[in-house]
């Protein structure tokens, strides 16, 4: 009897973790192929986006850099593949809420399993998301004649980027699906990921915009990764004028990480205090 | 099965939430391994909270409680290798279908791939959804539903069942169902507590049963003794009695 009870240990605890983790993952990635409306949904924003900023106001905000539309749309691009990793918490934040609702989150709890691995697997589904995402994107820009100009290191390195951005957002989805009171609320609050998407350098210069924008924009971690994928991609870009501009590379990588080392253990702390 | 141990021990549990007062105001329970023990009460009288807690889900104030011979407060893990839970609040996966659902649950409870994949075969068939196996579970029927949490509750064969309501909100044909698939359980060994609201159900599947109301035990015995002990002809006159005079 006890040998089919006991639990078969094999593999350190971290080995499980990982484990555990990717299960947990496969299960959200599985929810995307039974339901492919969430992706295409995730995807109509940029796409719309390229079509309303790129072509509808583009030759407008060309005429206010000074620089022709197309070359507005090259500065464009690099805005909408950030501003798509931010649009990104919605769907965490809503997946997170609704298995709080549902009762998933209970029954993994009560599992023997790694308790990090119930949430970081949403984070591991969200980052692959955000790899198919970006080729997508990559794909459609390329076809509304936008281009990279240094080289696949630098697109490497760009998407990398990207991705951790990303994984930072979906620690703070994760973070906020588990405080709200249930998914209802999570949509309700959707419209506030619109300042962090807009207020940065992703769709209009930040020296464009009136100075008391200007200077939370130019800290919104969206623009440290919008500038230095920028320079990655060797894109239009505007000179930086400010402290955070100047060093945006090193802010890419600096504020996902900071996030991510603030929310990722208050999660945890949230998620043990769930049963309280 | 049954050993000196109980499957399930409790005494003085407490645990009160701030603001709404006491939910549990010293519960003791004492169920022997290889039985199937009621926990009867309206709504609020503490049920659910003391699955919880014996489950792992919520945390008590004071009191001690052992499961499967495990500290529920010092080693959940111990606890959560040896329990399965089911019922209202545990819920499965609505998009994904049965067999992804027990599969995911198998490779959580530590089983490899292929592990996985032949106790998943093995609880389709047991539980006549072998049929429904590759549909979403969103489409299935409640009582569909509610054998596939049960199969999922007992992926790693616990030795203690905790089913919350296991058949609230079921058709009188899906409520027989769950409860011949109880007393099969019970019949190989395994210790299940069971909540519930309907005293007919208490009634046919329980050896003994613990009546509770506003956080404490009220009345325990078995169902006969429970009869007599108010000279009433059914439990649900018994239990009428018995918490109005608490």
């Amino acid at each position: 009897m006890s040998t089919l009870t006991e639990p078969t240990v094999h593999g350190s605890r971290i080995t499980w973790a990982t484990v555990d983790t990717w299960v947990v993952a496969k299960r959200h990635l599985l929810h995307l192929v039974r339901r492919p409306d969430e992706l295409l949904g995730t995807l109509m924003i940029p796409v719309m986006a390229v079509a309303m900023f790129g072509f509808v106001f583009g030759e407008a905000f060309g005429v206010a850099m000074d620089v022709p539309g197309s070359e507005y749309r090259e500065f464009l691009l690099p805005g909408l593949f950030a501003l798509t990793m931010a649009f990104g918490i919605g769907n965490t934040t809503i997946s997170v809420a609704e298995d709080v609702r549902g009762g998933v989150l209970d029954r993994m709890r009560s599992l023997p399993m790694s308790p990090v691995a119930v949430l970081a697997g949403r984070a591991l589904a969200d980052v692959i998301l955000a790899v198919v995402e970006l080729s997508i994107l990559l794909a459609l820009g390329t076809l509304f004649g936008w281009q990279a100009h240094l080289g696949v290191g630098g697109v490497i390195a760009a998407l990398g980027l990207l991705v951790l951005l990303r994984m930072a957002f979906s620690w703070v989805g994760i973070l906020l699906g588990l405080l709200v009171s249930g998914p209802e609320a999570a949509m309700k609050y959707f419209a506030l990921v619109f300042p962090l998407a807009m207020v940065a350098d992703t769709i209009v210069p930040t020296d464009l915009m009136p100075g008391w924008l200007a200077l939370p924009a130019a800290w919104n971690p969206l623009s440290s990764t919008v500038i230095a994928t920028r320079e990655l991609f060797g894109n239009t870009a505007v000179p930086a004028t400010t402290w955070v501009g100047e060093h945006a590379l090193t802010m890419a990588v600096l504020w996902p990480v900071a996030i991510i080392a603030i929310c990722l253990p208050l999660a945890m702390a949230r998620l043990r205090r769930l049963g309280r | 099965m049954i050993t000196d141990e109980p499957a399930i021990w409790t005494q003085g549990l407490r645990k009160s939430y701030p603001g709404r007062g006491a939910a549990l105001d010293g519960i003791d329970l004492a169920v022997p391994a290889g039985t199937v023990h009621g926990l009867l009460g309206p709504n609020g009288a503490g049920k659910t909270t003391t699955v919880r807690i014996l489950a792992t889900l919520a945390s008590f104030d004071s009191g001690q409680a052992w499961v499967a011979g495990r500290n529920v407060a010092r080693d959940r893990a111990g606890v959560r290798a040896r329990i399965g839970i089911a019922g209202q609040y545990a819920a499965v996966d609505g998009v994904l279908s049965g067999r992804q659902n027990l599969e995911m649950f198998a490779r959580l409870h530590r089983m490899r791939a292929r592990e996985a994949r032949a106790r998943a075969d093995e609880l389709l068939e047991r539980f006549d959804l072998v049929e429904a196996a590759s549909r979403p579970v969103r489409g299935y029927s409640g009582g569909m539903r509610r054998r596939l949490d049960l199969a999922v509750s007992l992926i790693r064969s616990p030795r203690v069942l905790f089913l919350d309501e296991p058949t609230t909100g079921l058709d009188p044909r899906s409520r027989i169902e769950v409860w011949d698939a109880v007393r099969e359980l019970a019949d190989s060994g395994t210790t299940v507590l069971l909540t519930t609201q309907y005293l007919e159900e208490a009634d046919r599947l329980c050896s003994r049963i613990t009546m509770v109301d506003r956080g404490r035990v009220v009345a325990e015995g078995t169902p006969a003794e429970l009869k007599s002990s108010v000279g009433g002809r059914d439990l649900d006159e018994a239990f009428l009695l018995i918490t109005e005079g608490a």
